[in-house]
């Protein structure tokens, strides 16, 4: 495909296959937005961090931003797929959610052993 | 020895194996287990954390763990038995499995077993690159495996041997986690991973992208220190004269995938010098009757969709098999072989006259392609592709007649620019 701008103002756009690449072609031109994923520190749980993700995707520029947050941030366990984990992430209005669920730790009992 | 008896004993719990298992529940198999090595289901899919999974499937896109949810769910309100950090160590012609685990030693009696263990990663040792041995090498699924699920970082500026996805995606990642990024290397004069990978992991973060080149030296003595690239010509060879030396302290390498058959080598499975995988019939069957291939351990596949829709075929397979279902079999094989611009053809043989679906890969890129299925000189398909790249696994229907199939005649796939 192919955009010609002129001043930040799209001219032209062709070579797209379907409808929607005129829209994917616009968002990327002008408001290009990516989902986020990264992990997160959780506690108390099976496994040492959470994997999430940006429900939906973000401005670029706040990428960054984002990330300091969601470095700053600790969960407790137990998490489920799904969950807010940092709500209105970077003042971007869209939240950051587990994806994947995490369950307390058991811990052994004395007479179990793992070999 | 603990004994066990199920219909269907699937190797390998990752996406592959979990469709498969769901899908021969789904086509009449009753007892189904599935052993798998690690303490979790799902595979590789677990420490994919990025999004792009399940879009053909779900029209979402899911990160790995998601995706794997999602199966894991199905194959768990099933009933499908699950056997967790349980090591196959033996796998038997007549499909008896050696299996063991905290417990013990389990053997598994199956009526048909399905092969699901993913694949492996290509090592510094299978290219040969030479230099010393410091810590700080990592083959990138590895380092993956450490940020993503270990929560341990590997390194802190780094230097990336291929760009392949799993390469691109840990750009993104190491970038992500505070790492300087200097470069991604890579021999062939174009990515070969998606665009997507290619604009969303490497230009979104300035990360460079160094065609036609190649890692041809690594120094460091406890830790690595630096690498030296060289630019190659179009054989792939260095151009002396073009080294030059990039500072760093950690290397990722992205040097491909390998499907990983030690069991079915084992097993006696007839294995195909293209793929280095078993060869298979239009069922997924390998040619030992009951035992069936599907996922990365057959072919590396592009997207888990694919892959997932070619493992619920061997369930099918798999299920048919035991309750002998509509099973139209004939002695008569016609093998199928790649023949010029093909890389590889899935399946290697047919057994049924009628429709079948191929799967195949171009060996390089060609713009536009046409796909020609030859048996002798009668032409069963011609298409015209824009055009055709190995990293894009082309899927074609051919229909073979009888007289064909009669005819024992070899199908050639070709794709001719």
């Amino acid at each position: 495909m192919h955009v010609k701008m002129h001043e930040k103002q799209i001219k032209v756009i062709e070579g797209n296959k379907c409808k929607k690449g005129v829209e994917y072609a616009l968002e990327e031109v002008l408001n290009p937005r990516r989902v986020l994923t990264s992990s997160v520190l959780i506690l108390g749980g099976e496994l040492p961090i959470v994997s999430v993700k940006t429900l939906h995707p973000i401005q670029k520029e706040k990428i960054s931003d984002a990330l300091a947050e969601i470095k700053r941030s600790v969960v407790n366990a137990p998490i489920r797929s799904g969950e807010i984990v940092i709500k209105n992430v970077a003042d971007t209005g869209i939240n950051i959610v587990a994806t994947k669920t995490v369950p307390r730790k058991r811990f052994l009992k004395l007479n179990q052993r793992r070999c | 020895m603990i004994e066990h008896s199920v219909d269907v004993a699937v190797i390998g719990g990752g996406p592959a194996g979990l469709a498969a298992a769901v899908s021969a529940k789904e086509h009449g198999a009753d007892q189904i287990v599935v052993i798998e090595r690690n303490s979790w289901l799902g595979g590789i899919l677990q420490q994919c954390i990025h999004d792009g999974f399940g879009v053909e499937e779900t029209g979402k896109s899911l990160t790995g763990p998601e995706y794997a949810e999602h199966y894991i769910n199905m194959a768990l309100q099933r009933n499908i038995q699950i056997m967790l950090e349980t090591m196959v160590i033996e796998l038997k012609g007549n499909r008896e499995i050696v299996a063991v685990n905290s417990n013990g030693l389990h053997n598994i009696k199956a009526k048909s077993v399905i092969l699901a263990m993913g694949c492996r990663e290509r090592t510094r040792w299978n290219t040969m690159i030479p230099g010393t041995r410091p810590s700080g090498i990592y083959t990138a699924g590895v380092a993956q495996s450490f940020i993503n699920l270990q929560n341990i970082m590997v390194g802190r500026k780094v230097v990336i041997v291929g760009s392949g996805d799993v390469g691109l995606i840990m750009a993104r990642r190491m970038k992500l986690e505070g790492a300087e990024v200097v470069a991604v290397i890579e021999i062939l004069p174009h990515p070969s991973g998606l665009l997507r990978n290619v604009v969303q992991c490497l230009e979104d973060y300035d990360i460079p992208l160094l065609l036609n080149h190649t890692v041809t030296n690594i120094e460091g003595k406890e830790r690595v220190e630096r690498v030296t690239i060289s630019r190659v010509d179009k054989n792939m060879k260095p151009i002396s004269g073009t080294e030059k030396q990039i500072e760093c302290d950690t290397i990722l390498l992205s040097l491909g995938l390998i499907p990983e058959n030690e069991l079915s080598r084992m097993a006696k499975v007839e294995i195909n010098d293209r793929t280095g995988a078993p060869s298979v019939n239009q069922e997924l069957e390998t040619n030992i009757p009951g035992i069936f291939a599907c996922g990365n351990c057959l072919h590396v596949h592009d997207t888990v969709d694919m892959l997932s829709i070619e493992a619920k075929k061997a369930g099918k397979s798999a299920a048919e098999y035991i309750t002998n279902a509509d099973r139209k079999q004939y002695e008569t094989v016609i093998h199928v072989v790649p023949g010029k611009g093909v890389r590889y053809v899935v399946p290697q043989r047919i057994n049924m006259h009628g429709k079948t679906e191929l799967m195949l890969r171009a060996k390089k890129p060609m713009e536009p392609a046409t796909l020609q299925v030859t048996a002798n000189n009668k032409v069963l398909l011609i298409k015209k592709l824009l055009c055709a790249t190995p990293s894009s696994m082309i899927k074609v229907d051919i229909v073979v007649s009888r007289e064909v199939f009669v005819s024992r005649d070899v199908l050639e796939v070709k794709l001719i620019g």
